[in-house]
């Protein structure tokens, strides 16, 4: 596949990762030549295989449905940047969204 | 419903998604609590906000809750099933994706009936129901330039129940609302509270000309959380398309909000990033295998559901299907009912004095019927009173007033006030006798042919009993004694 | 008597439980050895007053004879595992200052079983590259040398400060992650013994994720018994990681008996690749000899789908990376850099907080997830993962163990391949496939190159049969006698 341009840009938007139009271009490039690389699978035939989903033969363990966890607000806002403290509570806070 | 425009008749085609809140202790990947109304990421754990190195373990419960809402519907479930991680950015999405299912849900397709106000029922095909997080909340009201996050709910099981567009009109997604609603709180699975977001409904609305089978372009009206509000955005939507078309324009594929307050839809300005949500399965986690007998198990042990217990209600207590579809759509009505009904010569009494009496003191009073002032027991003994010919219909009406008022039951109201109603013959005959010497001048008029008196005559005779002698009994006196 | 930090694990375990050393010596000693080796930029996070206090409380431990497995032995853990109220950064700027509450299930192992922390050690940025040069706290330099050159190399990565830390004998073991070979090809290039184990060995409850259906944690040590020592530590099975298998962890000292009569060795045609230098092949060959002379015989294999391996991986671990790290937003932990709405301030946070190589994985794995291409790249890729795990399956049909080379070369320059991004990926060549199958797999220091660089030599195991894999490798560091040491340390 070759990637142009707008395919980068609309990337990087989804990755939400800022990349000035300057640095576009050499971003294409780099890009463009993993892909070109990795398209090296094309060439493997496939057909019938399923996807390996997980590399352990086990199936899904699961938990009982107790109260075990949570209920340290102060430590879930001590890494924030910003934080309010509302009562026995806080909020994490970002820049006002409108919807 | 039908639309007709200027341009001719349109067809409403409506599909709706609903998220319905898995009733568990804990979150559907961390131990957190779930209860609804704690201050903000008081319920939050390193898992729910997505902390590094944190990883989800599944809560055995809240599968089962699903499974057992799929047999609920009549659906297929599917014996290995997929979490996948839907990817986008937003403030309440920790991760920065969602852990929900994808190509392999955990419940397939199934059936849901409704119950129209007509009698009627409609068979609407459900697609799918799969297991995935909540987000957070966030609150835009707060301050000026910010968002503030709450994590509570984030990681909180939902169930995504999407039905197929089979829906043609703001009633009958009404009624499927209803009747998801009925079916979960009878198995338990979900407490169906709208105002507390444990339900929320997206509908999918498009139009198309009478008869066509192509859909229309359709709109998403996100998040609408009651079943009222839900018939009004559909209503209003669906206009909205059809008069858009018919000046020309067409309809954006877009994602619309409901405004309550205005009765509108408009849509949500926050420019759509062209979403692409990455779907891939969860490496974090591994295939969920369910074992064929413990859903066996489960299917064996699902509580009679609205269906069947309309169907015995119409069979075994003669009651009308109407009756019957207005009984079972809460499961605890429909419990208080079969306590009252249960046993007695003439079940439709009781569906009579829960139906209208009960119901309109519950309505003024504005409770559930958990919480009613007379239980099932104390309305039995009244309607037991009634039928054993100790008080009229009429006193049981004041019995029932009384025993709202006080919690009394009814066979000690009719004892103390004396209300016990004259069967003793003698004394009737005395009262009849008594109105029939007072009233010549009427005697002579029934005589003479105007029959239809009795009832004055029956009246008269009550009220010199104090309203406690048999109506039934008086009748007969009165008729033998007139020699009508 | 040799010092306190030339010691090998085994041998102080021994010592401390005589008596004869004191956990606060032994700590102290290593302290002032991280100390001097500042120019190594081993570690991100160094914590010489946790590390005393925890031997005080080892002597204590020690002194009621109730010690655990590593009872006052100094470790130093990667900073890509979460260790509570410590500075955590991934070396990565984007989790600027971040002190996780919670220590990760493998470290806490290593506490309950008496190990001292010495601190935090430097990585590649969430643990992508094989150079160590892309770590937001600058490149990591291997003690090694080559001969008359005293060019600084890299230490291979991403574990790579572990393993310079390791090699220059200011800690005596440190946990590492592998996710393409992260853990074999430094200690390939330092001159140690690395091993990662089959996939769902160790939790990974508390390691910030990179590729989660490939990473895997696992020790770096100097000897293979001392390996064997501390994965016996590490592993357990965790309720907290859905991918973390229940099984007893076995006593993997027993296994180390030297007698491999009777084994069978796979040697993969596929593996001898184009260019390969000619001392990595006569290494290779020499490591074969070897384990023929200790009674164990040689069968050729075939793993048709080797080449295949690298591209599968950069396309999978690109996309769960990408996922992975969706979280560090600038909301409730790490870097944030404002911007005039959320998207703003989150493109602005992730351009600044991650760097090129972590951006440019982020991007593909994003593309190769996006739609309309799904199907074509990571689906493709899980299918040729398929693919690779059944050749190993195959090949485990003739043999018990294979023998590869662990890496292609040996250690190169700081800035060598820099601008080459794929030249770069062909480090993990023999090390990919490993992760791809979930198998275990372990590199011993076999020899030196012509330039005086130690190189290493691999064992693969079927899962689960880590005992099988410090068995051979056990007979292969007795054969090789690995004694060279860098220079500035004798
Ligand atoms: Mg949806
Ligand atoms: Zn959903």
């Amino acid at each position: 596949m070759a990637l142009d341009k707008a395919t980068v840009a609309r990337i990087a938007t989804l990755a939400r990762i800022k990349v000035a139009d300057a640095d576009l271009d050499k971003m294409v490039g780099e890009l463009q030549t993993i892909i070109s690389w990795v398209e090296q699978l094309d060439a493997v035939d496939t057909k019938g295989v399923e996807p390996m989903t997980s590399a352990v033969e086990v199936t899904l363990p699961m938990r009982e449905d107790k109260v075990s966890d949570g209920g340290y607000v102060a430590q879930i806002v001590a890494n924030a940047p910003e934080p309010v403290v509302v009562g026995e509570g806080a909020f994490f806070t970002v820049p006002k969204v409108v919807e | 419903m039908l639309i007709d425009g200027k341009t001719g008749t349109w067809e409403l085609v409506i599909g709706l998604e609903v998220h319905a809140q898995v009733t568990s202790k804990a979150k559907l990947f961390s131990g957190a609590d779930t209860v609804f109304g704690a201050e903000p990421n008081t319920q939050v754990s390193f898992v729910d906000a997505a902390f590094p190195g944190m990883l989800p373990v599944i809560n055995r419960f809240c599968v089962e809750q699903a499974v057992k809402t799929g047999l609920g519907l009549g659906a297929e479930i599917n014996l290995v099933s997929i979490f996948d991680r839907k990817n986008y950015f937003y403030a309440d999405l920790p991760a920065g994706y969602q852990i929900s299912q994808y190509t392999r849900p955990v419940v397939g397709k199934g059936t849901l009936v409704l119950d129209m106000p007509d009698g009627q029922s409609r068979t609407v095909g459900i697609t799918r129901l799969h297991l995935e997080q909540d987000a957070g909340k966030s609150l835009h009201d707060q301050h000026p330039t910010k968002t503030y996050v709450d994590l509570n709910r984030s990681g909180v099981a939902l169930m995504e129940i999407v039905s197929e567009p089979d829906l043609r009109s703001p009633e009958e997604a009404g009624a499927y609302l209803k009747k998801l609603r009925a079916i979960l709180r009878y198995l338990g699975t979900c407490d169906g509270n709208m105002e507390e977001g444990s339900m929320r409904c997206d509908a999918n609305v498009s139009v198309r000309k009478q008869g066509s089978k192509e859909l229309g372009t359709r709109c998403e009206i996100k998040n609408v959380n009651s079943v009222r509000f839900v018939m009004q955005a559909i209503e209003y939507e669906a206009n909205r398309q059809v008069e858009l078309i018919e000046e020309g324009g067409t309809v954006q594929q877009e994602t619309r909000l409901f405004d309550s307050g205005k009765g509108v839809t408009r849509s949500m300005r926050s420019k759509e990033h062209a979403h692409d949500y990455r779907y891939f399965p969860d490496p974090d986690l591994l295939p969920l295998v369910l074992d064929e007998k413990w859903v066996a198990g489960l299917k064996a042990a699902l509580p009679e559901l609205p269906d069947t217990k309309r169907e015995r209600f119409i069979k075994d207590f003669k009651l009308s299907p109407y009756d019957a579809s207005v009984l079972v759509a809460e499961k605890e009505q429909a419990e208080y009912f079969e306590a009252v009904a249960q046993g007695r010569k003439d079940p439709k009494l009781a569906a009579n004095w829960v139906m209208s009496e009960l119901f309109a003191v519950l309505n003024r009073q504005n409770l559930d019927i958990a919480r009613s002032p007379v239980k099932a027991t104390a309305l039995a003994g009244l309607l037991d009173l009634i039928e054993n010919n100790t008080i009229s219909g009429r006193i049981a009406k004041d019995v029932f007033a009384e025993m709202v008022e006080s919690g009394k039951d009814a066979a000690a109201i009719v004892e103390q006030k004396g209300l016990k109603q004259v069967t003793d013959t003698g004394a009737i005959e005395k009262a009849v006798d008594d109105v029939i010497a007072a009233n010549a001048d009427k005697v002579e008029q029934i005589k003479a042919g105007k029959v239809q008196l009795i009832g004055w005559f029956v009246g008269q005779v009550m009220k010199g009993t104090g309203g406690k002698a048999n109506p039934g009994m008086v009748n007969e006196i009165l008729k033998k004694k007139l020699g009508i | 008597m040799a010092a306190l930090t030339d010691l090998t694990i085994a041998e102080a375990r021994d010592q401390l439980r005589a008596r004869k050393i004191s956990a606060r010596e032994l700590a102290q000693a290593h302290v002032s050895a991280v100390a001097k080796a500042k120019q190594l930029n081993a570690f991100i996070t160094e914590t010489p007053e946790m590390a005393l206090s925890m031997a005080t409380a080892s002597d204590q431990r020690l002194k009621a004879g109730d010690g655990g497995a590593l009872e006052g032995v100094p470790l130093a853990i990667k900073d890509l595992f979460c260790t509570k109220d410590v500075l955590t950064t991934a070396a990565s700027h984007i989790l600027h200052g971040f002190k996780p509450p919670y220590e990760s299930t493998v470290s806490a192992n290593l506490w309950k079983a008496g190990a001292v922390l010495l601190g935090k050690t430097n990585l590649d940025e969430f643990a992508m590259g094989s150079s160590n040069t892309t770590s937001y706290y600058g490149p990591v330099h291997n003690p090694w040398q080559r001969r008359g050159d005293n060019r600084p190399l890299v230490p291979g990565g991403s574990s790579g400060g572990s393993a310079a830390a390791v090699a220059a004998r200011v800690a005596m073991g440190a946990t590492g992650t592998d996710t393409g070979g992260s853990i074999r090809q430094p200690a390939a290039f330092c001159g140690l013994v690395g091993l990662k184990p089959t996939y769902g060995r160790c939790s990974r409850w508390g390691i910030v994720a990179f590729a989660s259906s490939l990473d895997q944690a696992g020790p770096m040590t100097r000897t293979v018994r001392d390996a064997a020592i501390m994965l016996g530590a590490m592993a357990s099975h965790d309720p907290k990681d859905s991918t973390s298998v229940p099984r007893p962890v076995p006593d993997y000292e027993k296994a180390l008996t030297g007698d491999i009569r009777g084994l069978k060795f796979g040697i993969p045609k596929e593996y001898r690749i184009d260019g390969m230098a000619p001392e990595i092949e006569k290494l290779w060959q020499q490591g074969i000899e070897w384990l023929k002379a200790a009674g164990a015989t040689p069968v050729e294999i075939s793993l048709p789908h080797t080449k295949y391996a690298l591209p599968a991986y950069y396309i999978i671990a690109p996309a769960e990376a990408s996922s992975n790290l969706a979280r560090y937003d600038g909301v409730r932990f790490g870097l944030r850099i404002p911007g005039d709405s959320l998207d703003g301030m989150y493109e602005n946070t992730r351009a600044e907080g991650f760097g090129a190589e972590v951006q440019r994985r982020v991007m593909i794995g994003t593309y190769v997830l996006s739609a309309g291409y799904y199907d074509a790249y990571y689906l493709k890729a899980q299918r040729v993962r398929s693919l690779i795990a059944r050749d190993f399956t195959e090949a485990y049909k003739k043999c018990d163990v294979i023998l590869t080379p662990t890496a292609p070369s040996a250690a190169f320059a700081i800035g060598e391949k820099a601008d080459d991004p794929i030249a770069m990926y062909l480090n993990d060549v023999f090390t990919v496939t490993v992760n791809l199958a979930g198998l275990p797999g372990i590199s011993v220091p076999a020899g030196l190159s012509a330039e005086g660089l130690p190189l290493g030599l691999q064992l693969i195991g079927r899962a689960f049969d880590e005992e099988t894999l410090f068995r051979v490798a056990g007979v292969v560091e007795k054969a090789a006698n690995f004694t060279a040491l860098p220079p500035g340390i004798s």
